[in-house]
């Protein structure tokens, strides 16, 4: 499945759309703790997270995610998304918690029903 | 007693994320225009700007708290000030050992600057300021104790790295005396949430990371001693 794919699901409602999203996501990925994401993230991963920060942009950069997931509702400020656009990284958010949309992001890379949607 | 308006929680463009004109000059001579009687530059996991800062709040008559914005191994931000730059600098040699060992990479985080006395660049910090460091907040507070200074949980109100966000509430045997928060309207809900905090001095920081960002007078503390110890007494008091 692609980040673009993964957009036209409409199984989470998008932020910022970003570049590259023809590019193929590899796994999800759940970490809130920056430090670790910042050296564990795997490449290509969509990475879910209750941490919306500015530093989440930079650590999705840093270990070339293919895009964040923010869940349990929350968002990123308007300066986030700024930053998102800038940095070309697309961010999706969910009011879900962060096992349901990972679960689904694993349902939809190995084409089963999404658990939300 | 002296009733100063402070400013206690800028950054400088050592933190990757401050803007380079946050240079020490620049900071003072702002805070000065603004009416600010005192400031404290508090980069992420460093004072290597203190020195400067202190020399540059010097010529534009303002008093500087040399201080750190520390980030602890649960991502809580705490603003720790201290009463003199050895103390800071001391902290800011055991802090920097407990970096996580990754370089920045200025293109995605941002330049982490260092400052001489003279107000030119004098070096670059190369590991990454913004990460955690295997500091915790458990017994954070008598850590920057033994150091003669003093911890203050940065903007409780914010969604990331407070120490509400992060850890759930105040724990139950926190010692602090003084807590931080963005926006003071916030402080009625969070104390009904928090009765820890009806205990503590409330101070209400910036966080700037932009020159205009730096805090109009508004808020004041009240010192018997004009110096950064003076300051840190009142707020231990």
């Amino acid at each position: 499945m692609t980040v673009k794919e993964l957009i036209e699901s409409r199984c989470f409602e998008l932020v910022q759309e970003g570049e590259e999203t023809g590019r193929t996501v590899s796994i999800p990925y759940c970490c809130d703790l920056l430090s670790i994401a910042m050296s564990r993230a795997p490449e290509g991963c969509v990475w879910v997270t209750v941490m919306g920060n500015m530093n989440t942009l930079a650590v999705a950069s840093l270990t070339d995610a293919a895009c964040i997931i923010l869940a349990e509702g929350v968002s990123l400020d308007a300066a986030a998304v700024r930053k998102a656009k800038e940095q070309g990284i697309t961010v999706l958010r969910t009011e879900h918690p962060v096992f349901e949309a990972a679960q689904t992001v694993y349902e939809l890379i190995h084409r089963e029903e999404p658990h939300i949607g | 007693m002296a009733s100063l308006y402070y400013d206690l929680h800028i950054h400088s463009c050592l933190s990757p994320c401050g803007s380079e004109d946050m240079t020490p000059y620049n900071i003072a001579g702002m805070a000065a225009l603004k009416g600010l009687d005192v400031i404290a530059v508090t980069d992420h996991n460093s004072c290597k700007n203190c020195p400067a800062v202190l020399a540059a709040a010097k010529e534009y008559g303002l008093l500087a708290v040399p201080g750190m914005e520390l980030t602890t191994s649960e991502e809580v931000h705490a603003v720790c000030l201290f009463g003199s730059l050895k103390t800071a600098m001391e902290f800011d040699a055991y802090v920097h050992d407990r970096l996580l060992p990754i370089k920045n990479r200025e293109e995605i985080f941002g330049r982490q600057e260092i400052y001489g006395l003279d107000d030119c660049l004098a070096g670059t910090e190369e590991l990454l300021l913004i990460s955690a460091t295997s500091i915790s907040f458990e017994g954070l507070w008598e850590l920057v104790r033994s150091f003669g200074g003093i911890m203050i949980p940065a903007h409780l109100d914010k969604p990331a790295n407070s120490l509400i966000s992060n850890l759930g509430f105040v724990p139950m045997d926190s010692r602090f005396t003084a807590a931080e928060l963005h926006d003071m309207k916030r402080l009625h809900e969070l104390k009904r949430r928090n009765p820890y905090l009806e205990q503590c001095r409330i101070l209400s920081n910036s966080d700037a990371h932009y020159l205009e960002d730096i805090r109009e007078p508004e808020f004041t503390i009240e010192v018997a001693q004009h110096t950064a110890e003076g300051v840190i007494r009142a707020l231990l008091s």
